[in-house]
């Protein structure tokens, strides 16, 4: 399709991006990668009349040790979240997960930031950063905030960022001493997950010590499997009681139908999935 | 054997590289959308976006004010227009829809045109596009074929009463008294989803003003049929055929969705004549889902009878075929083209095949790689499986029982088909040595005794088809409006290069290359010196175009004529020059010499200046050197191949993995081996896709939910196994090269394959079908419905 007619800004520094969008008020975007918005533009979902394009932002495209955590810019693409030795070595859940997502071409451009901004239910990366209780770094006219996992996850495609805002940078806690695995159950090599499972968990003394567990497409937002977590934790590592503690993976979310999957059938994929995500997880 | 031809440079059988890959793999070359003409108006459709209703009121005057539009029209600016039309009227009593070309009072399914507009840059016409102010009052949509049919049901088409539009018949023997002697009679329904055909190249319409001929309209178009698509303008128009010029110039994959006639075609060339100026459109992909034809839909109830010791008794099938909201070129013919086709390989005392066509409001269907054939073995390959599993007996022995053994060819099947060859047994020895067979069959034992959650099924299609739909003659038995036959002229000329003119319209298949090896083993010139010229009614003027694994089937039986024209006309030249009888020439590799003095010769190339300077040429010999030949085979081609493929099924997620997949085809002598490969890899990838992954879906409304790739999946490389291919050699008698046509063979023959394979590994959980595309869904549905369980 074609889309109707926009302004474009390249923005040089965050500043400049939240300026921008400033003066052209609520009709105004943010691009990334482009990935998500241009098919949107394209189909005239949307028309909005100016795109501020922070792909060329420096502090966007950086990412930077900070001892606990990483802070990882909105801009870094998903091919260099896949490849970065500080988040292979410290948060391989992420670059894992980031080279299930799409196929390359997209991961060249999609970027970390757009893919949580833009906050697809099928996203994936969306979901580690839940799983691992990321804090956002978001900027707009009154200066920076941040906002945790759990607040920033709000809706379908909605998140806690606003339409004067840009998100800066994502920060994600490093799980040393940690095994995890991303489970994404999808039909074709490069499509969305139907359901995914980011899962990381500690093992100590064949005791599970800690779990976190977050579902892709269980629900608008990715889905923090807490009743999951808890029957782990305490028991041990094994397939019997991670099989078990799987069964309540499903409670409480409220999955869609779709042309891939009903709501019934992602419900027990999540089950299923979860099972086998913390056994990976955990080395089983 | 017939393969007769004395090969003159033994380029036939040569794996060579295409000529035609360099400039269509870096895209430097004309696909429609690159043809740039001065003063271009560009086209937007605006469509419905509601299944069925009545049209209101279309108001364009916003539109028409908008920045840069030259002209926005309604059905009421082009009010009997036809848009499209159906040259395969199958039955004496067929319902015939009037396609428009623009609707006038309803629209029948979501996409059907309600206005054009016409602007100087295409984002423009887009914008103006949303102008268009549609009022549409909805009506009821008939979206099941089985409602369709119903009383009372809301009709397509209000003045037929009714949402039927033909049913037409073949009974073959009696089978009656066939399954009378039945011992066992295995019953199925086996439902061939609707597809969406998608080619990498969508459609694209130019129409012009020819520069310098007055009255000509030039139309290039991604199409795979430019000659019949000529002749049918001209009928749907009024335009005189001779004013109009149809040019398909590379053209970025077909596989049916491009042999049809498509109201963008139609309006192209009326809106170039009526504006005086050249119009552009290119289809998105979006519209493309919606606004191509689309393919198979059948629901298909097929029974099997045979005897307790496995003798195959007799087939009856009736199908429900979904014509969707109007028919196009063959829509109603489509699944006709599969009746033949029920029986397979097997030998069997009767056939009764039954089709009702049915109308619904959704994009209509037509011919779609296979074209009716695939529907026909995927039905027969399912239940013979079937009937294997009833009878307790291992499948490929059942088939082995069944099948017409290779002394036993020529054989006239049940349904009147004559098969010339075929070795089925060679095939079937091959292709189960490559695939492990046994071992396959002892490591699904296991899994099934261990109780593994990954099991294991053994998927096999012994397959045959018909292409290549000729002759002539038969086609107008089956009440098909055109010909069979294929043109091609080859001119020597006076510097010796040869022009290798076909009526073939390659979209991806290759022919530059394999047209010029044939040539080239006729007339001994090289490949490189050979040019291929097609798919312009300028320069290519005769043809019946691609479809139908027609090309070197058909065509290269035009190819090999025309050349042993050449080949005479060129001796008699030689002869006259050399002051010998024609008697006396020998012609090798090009060289026309006299017998027993070799050093008295005529190259080609002075033949054919001296036929082009005509200065001394022999009395009753024309000048300049070409050979031409229009010819109409014998009989249609009959390739055919044993496939198996190697499931794995999760039994907790319904996740299908196709782990190995042998396919060995036999399509008689292969001119160019690297090609028939390359048909046989797509073939596959299209098959396999309808097994497992693709499948329109629509609501109750007649919304298309599958309308972009997202929804709708195509698969990729990645999903794909390293397919392990081989070929048995069984010349055709019919064809003059021994070559059967493999177009069609892998999307053909695949689809079972892997139904049957996941059916194979989940047989011990009680399931004995799976709905395609066999979704994860789709699959854990059915080991569900097996156990009893809740789905
Ligand atoms: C065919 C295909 C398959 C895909 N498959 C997957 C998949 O399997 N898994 C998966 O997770 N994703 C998938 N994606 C999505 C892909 O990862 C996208 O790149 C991603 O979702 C969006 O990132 P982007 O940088 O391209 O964002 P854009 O498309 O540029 O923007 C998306 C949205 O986020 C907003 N936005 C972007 N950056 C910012 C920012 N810094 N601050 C504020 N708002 C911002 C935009 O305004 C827009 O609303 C797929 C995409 C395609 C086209």
């Amino acid at each position: 399709m074609i889309p109707s007619t926009f302004d474009y800004v390249k923005a040089g520094s965050v500043d400049e991006a939240v300026a921008a969008l400033a003066e052209a008020g609520d009709d105004a975007k943010v691009l990334g990668g482009g990935q998500s918005l241009l098919p949107v533009l394209r189909l005239r979902l949307n028309a909005p009349t100016v795109i501020v394009d922070v792909s060329g932002v420096d502090e966007m495209r950086t990412v930077a040790d900070e001892g606990g955590s990483l802070l990882i810019g909105a801009a870094v693409t998903t091919y260099e979240v896949m490849h970065h030795d500080a988040i292979k070595a410290s948060v391989p859940l992420l670059a894992q997960a980031a080279g299930l997502v799409a196929d390359p071409a997209i991961r060249h451009r999609g970027t970390f930031g757009g893919s949580c901004a833009h906050a697809d239910p099928a996203g994936d990366l969306p979901t580690v950063a839940r799983a691992l209780d990321a804090e956002f770094v978001i900027a707009g006219p009154g200066g920076r905030r941040t906002v945790g996992a759990s607040g920033f996850f709000v809706d379908y495609f909605t998140t806690a960022v606003q339409p004067d805002e840009v998100l800066v940078a994502v920060r994600v806690p490093k799980l040393d001493g940690w095994g995890a695995h991303y489970e994404k159950f999808h039909r074709t090599a490069q499509a969305w997950a139907i359901v995914g499972v980011a899962a990381a968990v500690k093992v100590e003394g064949g005791t599970i010590t800690g779990a976190r567990v977050a579902l892709t497409n269980m629900g608008p937002s990715p889905v923090r499997a807490s009743s999951v977590e808890s029957a782990l934790v305490g028991g041990p590592a094994t397939q019997e009681a991670i099989s078990a503690a799987a069964q309540s993976a499903a409670d409480g979310t409220s999955p869609t139908s779709d042309t891939h999957a009903q709501a019934d059938f992602r419900e027990h994929l999540a089950r299923v999935l979860t099972a086998r995500a913390v056994a990976k997880a955990a080395g089983i | 054997m017939t393969a007769t031809i004395e090969p003159q440079t033994g380029a036939i059988g040569r794996p060579i590289k295409r000529k035609e890959d360099a400039r269509l793999l870096t895209g430097k070359t004309n696909w429609v959308d690159n043809i740039q003409l001065p003063g271009t108006l560009y086209v937007h459709y605006v469509r419905s976006s509601v299944a069925h209703a009545r049209i209101v009121r279309v108001d364009t005057t916003a539109a028409k004010a908008a920045d840069g539009v030259v002209a926005v029209y309604t059905g009421a600016d082009f009010p009997e227009q036809a848009g499209s039309t159906c040259v395969w009227p199958v039955t004496d009593d067929i319902k015939m829809s009037h396609y428009p070309a623009i609707c006038t009072d309803k629209v029948l399914y979501a996409g059907d045109v309600v206005a054009v507009v016409v602007a100087t840059d295409k984002y423009l016409a887009a914008d103006a596009g949303d102008l268009v102010d549609v009022d549409l009052e909805p009506l009821p949509a008939v979206v099941d074929m089985e409602e369709a049919l119903k009383d009372g049901a809301p009709l397509v088409h209000e003045g037929f009463g009714t949402n039927h539009c033909y049913t037409a018949t073949m009974p073959c023997g009696d089978y009656a008294a066939a399954k009378a002697k039945a011992d066992v009679v295995v019953k199925r329904r086996f439902i061939n989803q609707r597809l969406i055909p998608n080619t990498m190249e969508p459609r694209a319409v130019v129409a012009a003003p020819s520069v310098g001929m007055a009255d000509e309209i030039a139309v290039w178009t991604s199409t795979q049929i430019p000659h019949v698509l000529r002749v049918v303008l001209a009928l749907l128009t009024g335009v005189p055929e001779n004013n109009i010029r149809v040019i398909a110039p590379d053209v970025g994959g077909g596989f049916g969705v491009k042999l049809q006639i498509y109201r963008e075609e139609v309006l192209g060339l009326l809106l170039a004549k009526k504006l005086g100026r050249p119009v552009k459109w290119v289809e998105t992909r979006s519209e493309h889902m919606v606004a191509s034809h689309h393919g198979r839909d059948q629901i298909q109830d097929i029974e099997i009878a045979a005897t307790s010791d496995g003798t195959i008794l007799g087939v009856d099938v009736k199908l429900l075929a979904d014509m969707g909201a109007y028919l196009q070129i063959i829509t109603p013919g489509t699944p006709l083209l599969g009746m033949f086709m029920y029986s397979g390989i097997y030998k069997m005392e009767a056939l009764n095949f039954e089709c009702t066509g049915v109308y619904t409001n959704k994009t209509p269907t037509d011919a779609y790689r296979g074209a009716g054939r695939p529907e026909a073995t995927f039905a027969i390959e399912r239940i013979v499986d079937e009937l294997a599993a009833e009878l307790g007996m291992e499948p490929m022995e059942l088939r082995k029982k069944n099948w017409i053994k290779h002394e036993e060819f020529p054989y006239t099947q049940i349904a009147g088909l004559t098969y010339d060859t075929g070795n089925y047994e060679a095939a079937t020895a091959r292709a189960m040595e490559l695939f492990g067979y046994d071992e396959l069959r002892a490591e699904q034992k296991a899994r099934r005794e261990s109780g593994d959650k990954v099991q294991l099924g053994l998927g096999i299609s012994t397959f045959t088809e018909m292409c290549g739909l000729a002759p002539s003659r038969t086609l107008g038995a089956l009440k098909y409006a055109a010909g069979g036959w294929e043109h091609c002229t080859i001119r020597a000329l006076p510097t010796g290069k040869i022009e290798l003119i076909t009526g073939t319209s390659p979209h991806g298949q290759g022919h530059e290359t394999a047209w010029s090896q044939i040539a080239s083993d006729i007339i001994g010139v090289p490949v490189e010196d050979i040019e291929v010229v097609h798919g312009d009614t300028g320069r290519a003027p005769l043809g019946m175009d691609t479809y139908g694994s027609r090309s070197l089937a058909v065509g290269g039986q035009a190819i090999k004529v025309a050349g042993e024209r050449l080949v005479e006309k060129a001796k008699l030249i030689a002869a006259h020059q050399l002051e010998v009888s024609p008697d006396d020439i020998e012609f090798k590799e090009g060289v026309y010499s006299v017998k027993g003095d070799p050093e008295k010769h005529k190259t080609l190339g002075e033949i054919s200046w001296a036929a082009f300077a005509a200065h001394n040429v022999p009395d009753g010999v024309e000048p300049t050197l070409s050979g031409e030949a229009t010819v109409d085979p014998q009989d249609f081609s009959y390739p055919h191949g044993t496939h198996l493929a190697a499931m794995e099924v999760d039994t907790e997620t319904g996740k299908v993995t196709l782990r190995k997949y042998v396919a060995v085809d036999d399509c008689g002598v292969q001119v160019n081996p690297l090609i028939v490969e390359g048909q046989v890899h797509g073939g596959l990838a299209q098959g396999i896709a309808q097994a497992l992954y693709e499948g329109a879906l629509y609501d109750a409304d007649g919304n298309l939910l599958t309308g972009s790739m997202g929804d709708y999946l195509l698969p990729s490389a990645a999903d794909l196994p390293s397919f392990i291919t081989d070929r048995t050699v069984t010349p055709s008698t019919t064809h003059p090269l021994g070559t059967k046509g493999i177009g069609e063979a892998g999307a053909i023959a695949s689809t079972p394959a892997i139904i049957n394979g996941i059916v194979d590994a989940l047989r011990p959980l009680g399931v004995n079908d799976v709905f395609m595309p066999a979704s994860p869904q789709n699959v854990w549905r059915a080991i569900q419905a097996a156990q009893g369980g809740a789905a």
